[in-house]
């Protein structure tokens, strides 16, 4: 089928100043078997993943549920439905961890935490956005298990590159005991919560915490830590020990609203800022501390966009599902992907002709430009050296970057080293690394070896980091690994003098290919908070648009400074 | 200054003060700005901002709310146009325009008074000495007994000869009080002796009259007009029956199911009574018709305007104001017996504030929200209020009387019933549905009138549980509720973006239509109660939880229900209004809110139906800081027996003491609310306690009157 296109194109050759951007042809070949197989491909892997989503949303089952009802008490995501402008947007992050591996005794076990137990992400409050951070009391009464920490941490990461204020929504039982060693002790576990609130609080990063439900222990201090904080009647607690422990260390028997109550610490201690009578009106206050937050004048339209009246893709942005290939092996054009996202499907080409294999240029998403990078190929020394400059631009230019990864790493071989491919390689991580400018990254194909830093992989900091259901990310491929390894086997195995049959190499690269398949996996990297979760290409756009709000909104301008390149 | 002419030649009226309020005073008003005559309104202080003050050219204060210290203060009325220089006084209805003394004033002060001699008023303003002048002019009037003579005995062969069943009236008063239907002769000392009580106590005048009791009577009055020159004529009748509490609130004209010959019959004996008494302005002349003999015969003289009189304009084409102030000017009738024209059918339908499931109490409130049914030459709506205004506990709880004109009577009806659907008020009970439903009734539909009409099919007006109605009424809230909801995200969702314009462009992509989740769709739980209209104060709760589907698509669900959702696509039309597609149906909508007693009340209109709903606010929506602050309507703090007031009004009467032990249905006091009395009784028998009230107070509807302790 063809679609009709709305919009008329622009005619080239036009008047000069009616000329506008380029208009990416639509580049997708529909009738393809390629285009009908990534079609279902991905649609069977959406429809895993909601149906993994339908169960991270009912939290830590159903009776759990039922008894946190029974308290008069909502589920996270409900409390922050309520708290955000009606009618507003929730960007969730990292939102379907669903399983927690451990390793006890030798048994591997599986143990169900639904989103780590704990909820992020943006949303609009009173028309400035906040970051959420919601413990969810269903899911092992809401404590902390390390996962639970790391999504905190990086949470608190995000609100401090963008300085969005913090609304922590607080409900749980403080750090998972059984599990005190890899939560308590180490730089970016339980104690790096609190230091994050005290130094988002002196860079002026409004810290609210309301306190749904018990705070105990070191929970505690996350109210108490807070520039403002709200407690609700009856559910709210705080104390550094409930009543259990203080009877056992000092003989005094106190019930846990005289101990740690929304009366004693609102009218009291001084604990708490704001009594509020329920959850209702509880989440109300809190509307109210943002609405009077005045950081009006911060930080806002610091990037100029000529107009608002931004135009839609040209092409259906549900396309992408049938873009995303269901093979790694099958190219695809990352302008037929970049003609989804942008505005009118416009996308200036920068240096078109050099270094084809990575694709750069200057286009908008929902009025706010961007320099996009994307994968088209292997890198060479020239797409690297391409890439390269390309950020130097942005970055001089105060331009926000996304990376649209698809990558299986820099060319290798004599010819590429002899070319210095390992010094064209650094010098396009030195650009990613130290570029000041709003970075978000999205893996849309595969992402694999150093084309993974290159194209600003986690370990460089993107404000954000998506996959599409279909990403793959491995040091290398299942296959090349299994090869290396064999042929060390191999050779050892020679030196014992022992000769290794064509079926046990063959059985034992499978178990590789099949390790690789399965840590190179979407929901392997998600479940690690590799990533700040899972997307349906169908919402690259929206989501795009959303980070860049998010990531603008407050961004200081800060020059770049480069390392040394080497040249 | 000059005083006005006393008919003939010279200086017309230039300036009319109108002595009343509401809906008759605009009305008045508007009949003299198109004549080209100048206005003055007076006012009370709780009609300060009131409509009729605004529609004229200038008001004058003239007391406290009271009507007995304003409205009926006639020095404080006449001083009102001395001051300001008009020439005449139209009184209106009700309050002064029936007191002969004011007429009388009136001329005495040189104003004219619009409306009939004082005499007249006078001489119909008893109802024996009426009777007696009616028989001299041989007006038919109902057998009995309209003499002096109150023996017991002499009465109860009167009776006799009139023959069972008879009526009991006191000479003097009105609205029904003392009157005693007695059906056998040894009912008759009983009914007497207590009908003499009451008539000296409300009235005091003890005198009473019998008369033969109609079983079936219908109330047809005839509106006459007589000029200073000895002219009167009559313009046809109207119908009057279908009444609540002895009040009116369809009236229609001609009368249906009445021949030509009936008609002019009926004329000719109000011209004969309205000329026995020297009319002249307008009146109204009301028989009561026997159903059964179709017999008529004479009741009373409105020496007035009357409320409904749009319906006699309606019919024959002219304006009674216009007319009323031309024989004020000393003119001649417009028109004579012959010229008057009869075209079509007309409906007057009375909307009142008034609690139907509690027997027509009056009710109390604010109209947060009014919309009339837009007017045009077929459709009047004479209105006294506006949207924000007040119905207080002063003064008579009429909103509005809506008038329509059809080529003939099922054409009216058709018309009526149409308006009465689109006639939108929120803030306050009213009887619009109550209305409705009489309209659409078979015997109302047949023309089938009669005074004891709404008693009498009480069972298809009121009762409608269980049955199939009450299963389509619920089902039809349903979709009310659903519509509701799916309004009420849809408003919000535009509400937070208006709020942004201007801010941050970019972050209105948050406010976009659907609001994105990632890989769900928004959803939320609203619950609602519907108040079942007919059903003494009944709420239903209904829980729905909304999905956001796609841009203003939503996808409703009803907890605990097994029907499956609802798709509805809401597109707002601005001021309330929306455009919704349902199931196929694409119907247009109004939607009024607002929030009253912590709650936050909706009431849609969709298709043929009109739906209350409240929900409970949440602190979300209104804020209280305050500690230890108790909402003062919790039921747990009120002492149990506790006896609220049933309406806001004035204590009149207090009958006991506290510490007196009562029993289950004794009167303890009496409220008087809108010119109705009405006794508070015990719910159940024991000790009377906490009787703080005073004869004199006022008390609103959540007042504790007073508590029963067990014996």
């Amino acid at each position: 089928w063809r679609r009709e296109i709305p919009v008329s194109r622009q005619p080239l050759g036009q008047s000069l100043t009616g000329l506008s951007s380029a208009v990416l042809p639509d580049g997708v070949d529909r009738s393809s078997d390629a285009f009908a197989q990534n079609a279902v491909a991905t649609e069977s892997l959406l429809s895993e993943l909601r149906s993994h989503v339908q169960k991270v949303l009912g939290g830590g089952g159903f009776e759990a549920v039922r008894r946190n009802q029974s308290r008069n008490k909502l589920l996270p995501r409900e409390r922050i439905d309520r708290i955000i402008d009606p009618g507003s947007s929730f960007l969730e992050l990292s939102q379907v961890y669903l399983f927690l591996e451990l390793l006890a005794g030798h048994d591997l076990y599986e143990e169900s935490l639904a989103s780590g137990g704990i909820i992020t992400g943006i949303g609009p409050v009173q028309g400035r956005l906040c970051m959420f951070v919601a413990n969810d009391p269903t899911v092992k009464g809401g404590t902390y298990y390390p996962i639970t920490v790391k999504k905190h941490l990086r949470a608190q990461e995000i609100a401090a590159e963008c300085k969005l204020p913090c609304i922590y929504l607080v409900d749980s039982g403080g750090a998972n005991l059984p599990r005190q060693a890899a939560v308590f002790p180490d730089r970016d576990n339980f104690g790096r919560i609190f230091y994050n609130q005290a130094k988002m609080s002196a860079e002026g990063i409004p810290q609210i915490a309301l306190v749904l439900g018990s705070c105990t222990a070191g929970g505690a201090y996350i109210p108490a830590m807070a520039d403002e904080s709200v407690i609700i009647k009856g559910n709210g607690t705080i104390f550094l020990a409930g009543p259990p422990l203080v009877k056992a260390a000092t003989g005094e028997e106190v019930s846990a609203e005289d101990l740690g109550g929304a009366s004693m610490h609102c009218k009291i201690s001084g604990v708490s800022d704001h009594f509020a009578h329920d959850e209702l009106h509880g989440l109300t206050i809190g509307r109210n501390i943002v609405k009077n937050l005045h950081m009006a004048a911060k930080g806002l339209n610091r990037y100029p966009y000529d107009s608002f009246d931004y135009k839609e893709p040209l092409y259906d942005t549900n396309e992408l599902r049938s873009i995303a290939p269901s093979d790694q092996k099958q190219p695809f054009d990352a302008r037929s992907v970049i003609a989804r996202i942008a505005d009118g499907s416009e996308f200036d080409e920068f240096k078109k002709l050099y270094g084809t294999t990575l694709v750069t240029g200057f286009a908008k998403i929902y009025g706010q430009p961007v320099g996009i990078i994307g994968n088209n190929g292997i890198l060479f020394t020239e797409s690297a050296l391409k890439g390269s400059h390309f950020i130097e631009l942005c970055a001089q230019r105060n331009i926000p970057l996304i990376f649209l990864q698809n990558i299986t790493g820099f060319m290798v071989g004599s010819k590429s080293e002899a070319n210095g491919i390992a010094k064209a390689g650094a010098k396009m991580v030195m650009a990613v690394s130290c570029s000041k400018v709003p970075k978000i990254t999205v893996i849309v194909g595969g992402s694999f070896g150093a084309g993974n830093y290159g194209m600003c992989g986690r370990a460089y900091s993107p404000n954000f980091l998506f996959l599409w259901p279909t990403a793959k990310i491995s040091v290398m491929g299942g296959a090349q690994a299994a090869g290396v390894l064999a042929q060390i086997e191999r050779s050892n195995k020679k030196k014992q003098g022992i000769e290794w049959c064509a079926e046990e190499e063959e059985k034992f690269k499978a178990v590789v290919v099949e390790k690789y398949e399965r840590e190179a996996s979407p929901y392997y990297s998600t479940s690690r908070l590799w990533d700040d979760g899972i997307i349906d290409p169908a919402d690259t756009r929206r989501v795009l648009g959303l980070c860049l709000s998010a990531a603008i909104t407050n961004h200081d301008i800060e020059d770049t400074k480069f390392g040394v390149f080497r040249m | 200054s000059s005083s006005a002419p006393e008919g003939g030649a010279g200086k017309g009226i230039e300036k009319i003060l109108v002595a009343n309020r509401g809906e008759i005073a605009c009305r008045i008003m508007r009949t003299a700005r198109r004549l080209g005559i100048r206005t003055v309104a007076v006012f009370s202080d709780a009609d300060r901002d009131a409509l009729h003050v605004e529609c004229a050219d200038e008001a004058v204060r003239i007391g406290p709310p009271p009507a007995r210290s304003s409205y009926l203060n006639s020095s404080a009325i006449i001083d009102a146009a001395h001051r300001t220089g008009a020439q005449a006084i139209h009184p209106g209805y009700g309050f002064l325009s029936e007191s002969a003394d004011f007429a009388q004033l009136c001329e005495a002060e040189g104003l004219n008074f619009i409306g009939p001699p004082a005499s007249a008023i006078r001489d119909m303003g008893d109802k024996s000495a009426s009777k007696r002048i009616m028989g001299a002019a041989r007006v038919p009037l109902v057998p009995g007994y309209h003499g002096d003579q109150q023996d017991i005995d002499f009465l109860k062969l009167e009776a006799e000869k009139i023959g069972y069943p008879i009526l009991i009236k006191p000479t003097h008063g009105g609205g029904g009080k003392g009157m005693r239907i007695v059906h056998s002769p040894h009912e008759f000392v009983d009914s007497f002796l207590s009908a003499q009580r009451e008539a000296a106590a409300s009235f005091g005048v003890s005198t009473v009259l019998i008369e033969k009791y109609i079983t079936h009577p219908r109330h047809v009055e005839v509106q006459v007009f007589g000029d200073k020159h000895g002219n009167v004529i009559h313009l046809y009748e109207r119908d009057c029956s279908l009444q609540r509490r002895h009040q009116k609130i369809i009236e229609e004209a001609p009368a249906p199911n009445v021949v030509n010959e009936f008609r002019s019959h009926l004329g000719e004996a109000a011209v004969a009574a309205a000329k026995a008494v020297g009319y002249y302005n307008a009146g109204t002349v009301e028989f009561i018709m026997d159903t059964a003999s179709g017999k008529f015969y004479f009741m009373e003289m409105n020496t007035r305007l009357q409320v409904e009189h749009p319906v006699t304009e309606m019919i024959v084409g002219q304006d009674l104001v216009e007319w009323q102030i031309r024989v004020a000017n000393g003119e001649s009738l417009p028109l004579n017996q012959s010229q008057v024209p009869l075209k079509g059918h007309a409906f007057e339908a009375r909307i009142y504030a008034e609690n139907i499931s509690r027997g027509f109490l009056p009710a109390t409130g604010s109209l947060h929200y009014y919309c009339p049914v837009s007017i045009s030459p077929t459709v009047r709506v004479e209105t006294g209020v506006k949207q924000g205004d007040t119905v207080s506990m002063h003064y008579d709880p009429m909103i509005a009387k809506l008038v329509v004109w059809g080529e003939n009577r099922n054409a009216a009806l058709v018309k009526l019933k149409d308006c009465l659907l689109k006639f939108q008020v929120a803030g306050l009970p009213t009887n619009i549905c109550f209305l409705h439903r009489l309209a659409n009734h078979w015997a109302f539909e047949k023309g089938l009138v009669e005074t004891h009409f709404i008693d009498h099919f009480k069972q298809d007006l009121f009762n409608d549980s269980g049955s199939k109605i009450a299963t389509a009424t619920s089902a039809a809230a349903k979709f009310g509720a659903a519509f509701v909801t799916a309004c009420i995200c849809e408003n919000d969702n535009n509400t937070s973006k208006e709020k942004l314009l201007g801010v941050d462009k970019m972050l209105s992509l948050w406010y976009a239509d659907p609001p994105f989740r990632m890989h769900h769709s928004t959803k939320r739980v609203i619950e609602l109660e519907w108040e079942n209209e007919l059903d003494s104060d009944c709420w239903e709760p209904l829980k729905l939880a909304i999905t956001h589907v796609s841009q203003r698509r939503y996808s409703v669900e009803f907890e605990g229900s097994d029907s499956s959702a609802l798709e509805i696509t809401v597109v707002p039309l601005g001021e309330g209004k929306y455009k919704i597609d349902a199931d196929g149906l694409s119907t247009n909508v109004t939607l009024a809110q607002y929030s009253k007693d912590n709650c936050n009340h909706l009431h849609i209109w969709h298709c043929h139906h009109h739906h209350h709903f409240r929900e409970l606010m949440t602190y979300g929506r209104s804020i209280d800081d305050d500690f230890d602050h108790k909402p003062s309507f919790e039921a747990a703090s009120r002492p149990k027996g506790s006896v609220l007031a049933p309406m806001a009004g004035l204590v009149v009467k207090v009958l006991v003491n506290n510490g007196i032990k009562v029993e289950e249905g004794q009167p303890i006091l009496v409220l008087e609310a809108m010119k109705m009395e009405h006794v508070v009784k015990s719910p159940r028998t024991g000790y009377i306690d906490g009787l703080l009230v005073t004869p004199g107070q006022q008390v609103f509807d959540t007042t504790i009157l007073f508590t029963v302790k067990e014996a």
